[in-house]
């Protein structure tokens, strides 16, 4: 006999059905490794909501608060700096109806906030990570253009952001810096990283 | 030899081995009878220097892990430690830290080596792909290996590169989240990266290493004419352009050692910093996550393609800057991958080739250089359309080369290798 009595259709069945058990087996022993790499729960708490003490941000001031390790500005806009940034328009900013999802939605608007003097930011450039600097004053020195109207400038790659986190036209961030999660516990505490009850 | 016996004792004793283990075998095929052709030149020294380096890494790195300690907490602290506190900590860190550089010098000759003699074509494709596999796996290497001192350097470059992952639409952001272990570059990170940089990726590089070396000896060194030696062989089967590796490579490579010794150390003791180039001055400072440094640039060996990422500021096809941008930096790379099949020209070398494919590799050259430059420096408007024009001319260089390589009149390739 040719084939010394071998069933080739039966080993051939056998071959691959032995080789889809181990495909089926190697792709669940890699479910727990890849799965390790995810935030583990010691991280997941780390990452829980911070408060903060707002009576004492006057006006045109900035406080820094660390949620998730990340700097999360509570800034406290003058009528002027309101004024200013509501001035804004599609000529100059990327985005300023904020259409872009970089906001709960509660703070959608032109000045992307709950109250309007009030304005929580995510301090990291959209563009790579970095964190602008604040720059609040009109024509302020080095952000690299003459009519500056105050905001936030990026000096890694030169993003620049108005007084409501929305990115200019022309520069490397592509959206809108993030408005994290956050309300208002009463008229001076605010809490980061949380939806309010009412959202 | 003045003692029969001892010398019988030793041809005893290989034999002994050579029945059990293929190793006279192994040592003439891959040094005293692997035929390599005569006419190397410079450019021919950088293989060889890049596994010294690879050597220094390994056993500096070692030693290193003695030593170092990956947590958040510790790690900045513990790479003073090794400088200050333990015996030639210093020497060894700096052998550590300079010869990363010192790798990325001699790879970029090595590969600039491969472009000017064509030595990635048939039959040498597998070459090329297993060293363009180390060279990916060598930047995988050193960015992580960069987060290990947890400086301000660190931990930034870090982010910037991470954030990378987070541009592809869709998956991007949990993606980012799944390399970090966090919701930002944490302790996680640093002991993730510290594990893979130690153990994972070294196991890779070394394996790698040695398919390239496989695949090279199994079709043989190309040279400065790119023209194949096994053609023309004595009554006994040896290339007569070719000279047996050991000893006459191995004794050349020697001298290529000797000066690059000289150039490494003097940058181990005089300058270990390399200028703020190789240590970034922010990386003296440990790293914070809420304050960036004013100015974040990579390591100059990644600066070249962190330029064409930058330089992509448009959007194209509904995909936005950033997102194109990664896709540009990701394709100067890829596109390497294909370099064989990209060059249809008859000849190898460059000596032989048209005067188009001359001035397009020194394009070529001169504009990787300048983007490396411009990858370092603060982007304004003007630096950032001439580095637009150099990720133009990167491009062209491979995209257009199926068209040159094909039309220009190239140079008859002399019989035997010359000089």
């Amino acid at each position: 006999m040719a084939d010394n009595g071998v069933n080739k259709g039966r080993r051939r069945f056998l071959v691959g059905a032995t080789s889809v058990v181990g495909a089926v087996g190697t792709v669940g022993v890699a479910v727990p490794f890849v799965a390790s790499w995810q935030p583990s729960a010691r991280a997941r708490a780390a990452g829980a909501p911070v408060q903060a003490d707002i009576s004492k941000l006057e006006p045109g001031q900035r406080m820094t608060v660390e949620w998730r390790g990340r700097p999360v500005w509570v800034i406290n806009r003058t009528p002027e700096m309101i004024e200013r940034t509501e001035a804004l328009g599609e000529d100059v900013l990327a985005d300023p109806e904020s259409a872009k999802p970089q906001q709960p939605g509660y703070a959608g608007g032109h000045l992307r906030s709950i109250r309007p003097e009030i304005g929580v930011l995510v301090g990291i450039c959209t563009h790579l990570g970095c964190s602008p600097l604040f720059k609040p004053e009109p024509n302020a020195e080095g952000v690299g253009v003459v009519d500056w109207p105050g905001g936030f400038f990026c000096p890694c790659h030169g993003s620049r952001f108005d007084l409501a986190g929305r990115v200019f036209r022309n520069v490397p961030a592509p959206v809108n810096l993030e408005v994290p999660p956050y309300y208002f516990v009463n008229e001076s505490v605010i809490v980061v990283g949380e939806d309010g009850e009412g959202a | 030899m003045a003692n029969p016996n001892k010398a019988k004792a030793e041809r005893g004793l290989m034999r002994w081995i050579d029945d059990r283990f293929p190793a006279t075998q192994m040592w003439q095929e891959h040094l005293s009878e692997y035929y390599a052709p005569k006419n190397f030149n410079f450019w021919y020294f950088f293989g060889s220097l890049a596994l010294l380096v690879l050597v220094n890494q390994i056993l500096t790195g070692v030693w290193l892990t003695m030593s170092f300690n990956p947590s958040a907490e510790g790690a900045f602290a513990s790479v003073e430690y090794i400088m200050r506190d333990v015996e030639y900590g210093w020497l060894i860190r700096y052998m550590h830290s300079t010869g990363a550089s010192a790798f990325f010098l001699v790879v970029y000759l090595h590969m600039f080596r491969g472009l000017l003699y064509g030595s990635y074509k048939a039959p040498r494709e597998l070459v090329w792909i297993f060293g363009m596999a180390i060279y990916l796996a060598l930047m995988a290497e050193a960015f992580m290996g960069y987060l290990l001192p947890w400086g301000q350097m660190s931990y930034w470059g870090a982010q910037v590169i991470i954030s990378l992952f987070s541009a592809i639409p869709g998956i991007g952001p949990d993606l980012a989240q799944w390399v970090r272990g966090d919701y930002l570059i944490s302790g996680i990170t640093l002991n993730r990266f510290f594990a893979l940089h130690v153990v994972a990726l070294p196991i890779v590089i070394l394996a790698l290493v040695v398919l390239h070396i496989i695949a090279l000896h199994e079709v043989g060194s190309n040279n400065p004419d790119g023209i194949d030696i096994k053609a023309k062989k004595d009554e006994t089967g040896k290339p007569l352009d070719g000279i047996p590796f050991h000893p006459y490579y191995t004794v050349k490579d020697i001298v290529g050692v000797a000066v690059f010794l000289f150039v490494f150390c003097a940058v181990i003791f005089y300058f270990p910093e390399g200028g703020g180039y190789f240590l970034e001055k922010p990386n003296f400072e440990p790293a914070n996550p809420l304050k960036t440094p004013d100015h974040i640039a990579p390591v100059w060996y990644f600066t070249p393609f962190y330029a064409i990422l930058r330089a992509i500021t448009f959007s194209l096809f509904g995909l936005d800057a950033k997102f194109l941008g990664v896709i540009f930096m990701g394709a100067a790379i890829a596109v390497l991958f294909v370099l064989p099949w990209l060059d249809r020209s008859p000849v190898r070398s460059i000596r032989y080739k048209g005067w188009i494919s001359k001035i397009m590799l020194v394009l070529f050259a001169i504009s990787f250089v300048i983007l490396g430059v411009l990858g370092v420096l603060p982007p304004t408007a003007g630096r950032t359309l001439l580095a637009q024009v150099c990720t133009v001319i990167y491009f062209a260089f491979f995209l257009l080369m199926p068209i040159y390589t094909r039309l220009e009149k190239t140079k008859p390739v002399p019989e035997r290798v010359t000089g």
